[in-house]
Order: C-alpha cells, then structure tokens, then sequence
C-alpha cells in the first residue's frame, strides 16, 4: 500500500481545534493536562464524534465524503478495560476478522497468531475478566493490530497497570510499533512513554496544540505549565519568550535576597515531597511569577529553614542557570 | 452481618414483621384451607385442562411477542436519538400503572369490533378480534411488555455505548454489533424482563376478560376460571388458586437456578 500518512484538520466546536500530522509508520505521542481534548481528537479520527474539517489517511480521505466509524482502518485500545467481556480472548481478537467478513477458521488462528506475539497465547481461551490488567491490555493491543489499521490510536495504554507491567508492555509495545506501517497517535500522561516510543510529540492545551516537536526538543523546551510539570521543569512565559530552568537551581531563603528583581520571586511554601535525595518544594509563587515553582533542597537545609506549607519564602536563580527559547511564540498560547 | 452495631430498632422490626405477616398470611391460609384430595379429579377436568392449556399458550406467545418486539423496541429507545425520545419511554411505561380494566376497555377502543383499528380491519378482511384467543395474547402484551422493556432497556444502558463504539472501529455493521455485542451483554436483563413479563401474563385477568371475554377452550385462562368458578364453589376456586400458585413458584425457582443467578454472576464479572 502506498501510506502518505495523516493529515488531519480537526474542529470539534468547544473541545478542540487542531492540525495533526504524521508520517507512515511515525509514532506521535499527544499529551497535555485533563481536558485539553487529546481523547477528543482520537474519537474524531476515530469517527465517533461530530466534527468539521478533513481527515485523510494513507491518501485516503476519511471526512470527503464522511466514512462511517466501521469503514475506518483504526485501531482503537482505549483507556481501561473495553474488552468484550462475554467473549473469549481469541473471540475479542477475532470479533475484527469476523466482521470484516473473514472465515471463523481463519480468523480464529489469526488471532491465536497475534495472542502468542504478545505473549498471552495460552490465554486465548479466557474471558477478560479472568485476565490480569497486564493480560488484557495486551489482548486489547492484539485486538487493535490483527485488523492491520491505517491508524492506531492508543488512548492511555498503561494507565491502570502496575509498574513494572507497564514498563514490560512499553517495552514491547516498542517493538511492534517498530514493526507497524501505518500511523500510531498514542495519548499519555507519562513522559516516559513519549520518550521512548514517540518519534514526535503534540502537545495540546486547551483544545488547541500548543507544541509539536522531538520529545527531547519538547522536554528541553516546554511551552505549557502542563509539560513543564511532566518533565521537572521550571517554565516562565514572559513577553519575550519562555524562560526555564531546573529545581535543583533554585535557592530557598527566608530572608529578601540580593541580586536581580527578574530572577527572584516571593511566594508560600504548598508542598514538600521526597525528590530522590533531595527534597522538592513546590511554592505557590503564582503572584509573583504567575505560576507555581519548584525547588530542590537538601533534607537539612529544610530543616534548617523550617520549610513547612504556609512558609514564606524567597527564591532566586542565578541568571547563568535559565535557559532563554521560543521569541517567536508560534502562537502557541493563544488561548481560545 | 456486622456485629457490635447494636440491636435492630423496634422501630423497624415491628412494621417489617407486620409487612412480612401480610404478605406470608394469606399464602399460608390458602394453603391450610385447600381440599388436597380433590386435586387430582380437578386437575383432570377438562375445564381446568382447557384453562391450563389457555394460560400456557397465552404467557407463552406473550413473552415470544416481547423477544420479538420488546427488545428491538428497548434497542431503539436507549440506543437511537430521536424527537420525542423521552416521551415515547414515558408512553412505555403507562400499561404498568393503568387499571388493568382500563387497558381492556382502550383495547375494545382500538380493536374491538367497530374500534378504530377493529372496523378498518374488519371492512378491510373480515377479521375480528375480541373474544378469540389472539385477544388473548394481544391484552397479555399489553400489559406486559411494559415490564420486559424497562427491564431491557435498563440493561442495554447499564452495558453502554463503549462497546458499541468498540465493535464499530472493528469493522462491524450496526446489526452485527447488536448480535453479537450488545444482545449477549444485555442478556440478563432479557431473561429477567422475561420471568416478569410471564408472570404478569400468567395472572393476568382484567384486561382479558374485558378485551377476550371468558369463554372455555377459546379465551378462558386460569385467573377467569378462578374468577368465574369463586362466585359459587369457593373450595373449587382455592384449589384451582393452588394450582396456579404452584406453576408460577415452580417456574420461578427453576428459573432462579438456571438463569438468574448465573446471568447475574456474568453481568458482575463483565464489569
């Protein structure tokens, strides 16, 4: 098949409004806070909500004229459990075969096929609800690929798993998207996972995209509160651009400090938790930086300053520290 | 049972032993009072074989009528946005709260021999319903389907759209997806809209005797033999009770092992 990819032009009047390109065979990974609309855009493409606008997928158009959800070449593994729960595993993979119209033989060792690739196979008799979370999701991943989609769309694929099952089912899911020809949207809530399966990322705030780029691009240079937080980052958007820089560069005071206005902020202690050796201070500095900050201390100077939610604080960072990016804005916080 | 809450409130335990004492009394009366050696020559009677035979046949083509009709209609009621959506599940449920009488008298409206419906019908191929037994049947459904829909219905939107949504990104037509997706999801709300449509249709009797009349072997079932056979041997009528009771107990208790408990257990583990 001669795959050119996505393109997609997607207005759902309220929720989202947004341009969405890729690639045959790219991994795009769409992250952003709750109610940025990034499930939104995977049920449009999907076919399964209202919109305007243009989808077109390995040079077909899906939206001129509109193509029902069942005449889509998606692959959809939706958040949570969304197995069949009165059918078999290999029922479940199966059900997209038999629908499309291929023999109960046939369908039932395609199944069987891509159960064993995912390493389930000897549960391919089993209803869902005598799998583990690992297990179904795994079936789930199955049941999306055996159709051989244009467009598999991922919504949250380890949410709900235990650690070290989601770390194994990434690293594996890796390995067949390697292997995947068509277009992959995968939404997340986890910067691991756009690390190390996306090859680029969107990112959406507000319904619209505030950022696309490289994962290692998008993690260095954070245009939203939102990516800021996933990555640990601090991120100030000035009139000039963004300006970022690290918790671990943050000096805690209680008393006014010397040094540039520009870099020193006032604000109220919100919370304390344990940063690997460190502790890391969030101080509600919304007032004087009109965000949040984040602050890395050693347990003893903590201590020392009594750190403690309510404490008021100063913080500064030394101008060699912050990073300085994206003067051009790119229109990206344009809020609607 | 949680212990160390302290004693049940006599608050409570009085008006429940009352409600328990009041639903039990009856049953165990006519229980004691039942002439069981007549049981057997009345069971054989042909009266009471027409009557059995009616009320067999009547509950049973009720609860195929709702398979037929009662599930698409639950389908389309929880699944299809339309205008008046909201009404036309209000009308739905009306028969549950009409006087089974006044179900009789609006379906001699429509049906009967000059009833709105009934006239063209009858003009148009000369057939007449009441007093046959499909009056029979046709009076069943109406007053039980009721019960088999909302019992599908709330089936159909416990189990969602989410699979419906499901099988359509896997390629399946909307029909398919009720076949083999949302029907088996529903299936427990089916059987129980089932038991509780037979059962409405097996005590059936106002709307029946008022739309079918109570003729032996063509519109009498056992509610109107028990009915008609009360006015002047009241010993006959609370063994023919006896009987009607036993089928109905019966049926349940087989159903309950067979079907309700299991299809519960397979809607709780589908969550």
């Amino acid at each position: 098949m001669t795959s050119s990819g996505l393109r997609a032009r997607i207005d759902v009047p309220g929720r989202l409004a947004a341009d969405v390109e890729a690639g045959p065979g790219e991994v795009l990974a769409v992250i952003g806070p709750n109610g940025a609309g990034k499930t939104t855009l995977l049920t449009a493409l999907a076919g399964l909500v209202e919109m305007s606008g243009s989808v077109e997928v390995g040079g077909r158009s899906w939206t001129h004229p509109p193509l029902p959800v069942r005449e889509r070449r998606v692959g959809w593994v939706v958040q949570g459990q969304a197995l069949f729960p009165h059918l078999s595993a290999r029922e479940n993979v199966a059900f997209g075969l038999r629908a499309r119209g291929a023999r109960r033989g046939e369908a039932a060792d395609r199944a069987q096929a891509w159960l064993d690739r995912l390493g389930v196979g000897a549960l391919a008799g089993r209803r869902p609800g005598a799998l583990s979370g690992g297990q179904a999701q795994r079936v789930t991943i199955a049941r999306a690929l055996v159709t051989e989609p244009d467009l598999l769309l991922l919504d949250e694929p380890f949410s709900g798993l235990d650690v070290g099952v989601a770390a194994t089912l990434r690293i594996e899911l890796a390995k067949h998207l390697a292997d995947f020809a068509g277009v992959t949207l995968m939404v997340t809530h986890d910067a691991l996972d756009a690390l190390t399966l996306a090859q680029r990322v969107v990112v959406l705030d507000d319904g619209r995209v505030a950022q696309t780029g490289t994962p290692s691009d998008v993690a260095a240079h954070p245009r939203t509160d939102h990516v800021a937080r996933l990555v640990g980052l601090n991120v100030l958007s000035g009139p000039d651009g963004f300006t970022a820089f690290r918790p671990q560069d943050v000096t805690v005071s209680t008393a006014r400090p010397e040094g540039s206005a520009r870099l020193r902020w006032r604000g109220r202690v919100g919370g304390l938790t344990p940063h690997g050796d460190a502790v890391r201070v969030q101080v509600d500095t919304r007032e004087a930086a009109g965000t949040d900050l984040l602050a890395d201390v050693t347990p003893e100077a903590a201590a020392e300053l009594r750190l403690a939610p309510g404490v008021e604080v100063w913080l500064t960072v030394k101008a060699t520290a912050v990073r300085a990016y994206g003067g051009d804005r790119a229109g990206s916080h344009d809020g609607p | 049972m949680t212990r160390g809450l302290g004693r049940p409130p006599l608050l409570l335990l009085v008006p429940a032993g009352i409600g328990l004492t009041l639903l039990l009394v009856p049953l165990v009366s006519l229980l004691v009072v039942t002439p069981w050696a007549r049981l057997p020559q009345l069971v054989a009677s042909e009266e009471v074989l027409d009557a059995l035979r009616l009320t067999g046949l009547a509950s049973l083509s009720t609860v195929v009528l709702c398979l037929l009709i009662g599930t698409p209609l639950a389908w389309v009621l929880a699944r299809v946005e339309f205008r008046g959506r909201s009404l036309a599940r209000a009308l739905v449920t009306v028969p549950l709260v009409l006087p089974p009488v006044v179900a009789g008298v609006a379906l001699v409206s429509a049906l009967g021999r000059s009833g709105v419906v009934g006239s063209v019908l009858r003009d148009a191929t000369g057939v007449v319903i009441p007093y046959t037994t499909p009056a029979v049947v046709i009076a069943h459904t109406f007053v039980a389907m009721p019960f088999y829909v909302l019992s599908v219905e709330g089936a159909l939107r416990a189990s969602g759209e989410r699979y419906d949504a499901v099988a359509a990104t896997l390629g399946a037509s909307r029909w398919t997806t009720f076949r083999r997706v949302t029907l088996p999801l529903a299936m427990p709300g089916v059987v129980a809209g089932a038991v509780l449509a037979w059962a409405r249709s097996l005590g059936e009797f106002g709307a029946t005797v008022t739309f079918a009349g109570n003729y032996q072997g063509i519109t009498q079932t056992m509610p109107s033999l028990i009915y008609q056979t009360l006015q002047n041997d009241r010993e006959t009528a609370q063994t023919l009770s006896i009987i009607l009771l036993g089928v109905s107990v019966a049926v349940l208790a087989l159903l309950r092992n067979r079907w309700l408990s299991a299809g519960a257990g397979t809607a709780g583990a589908g969550r």
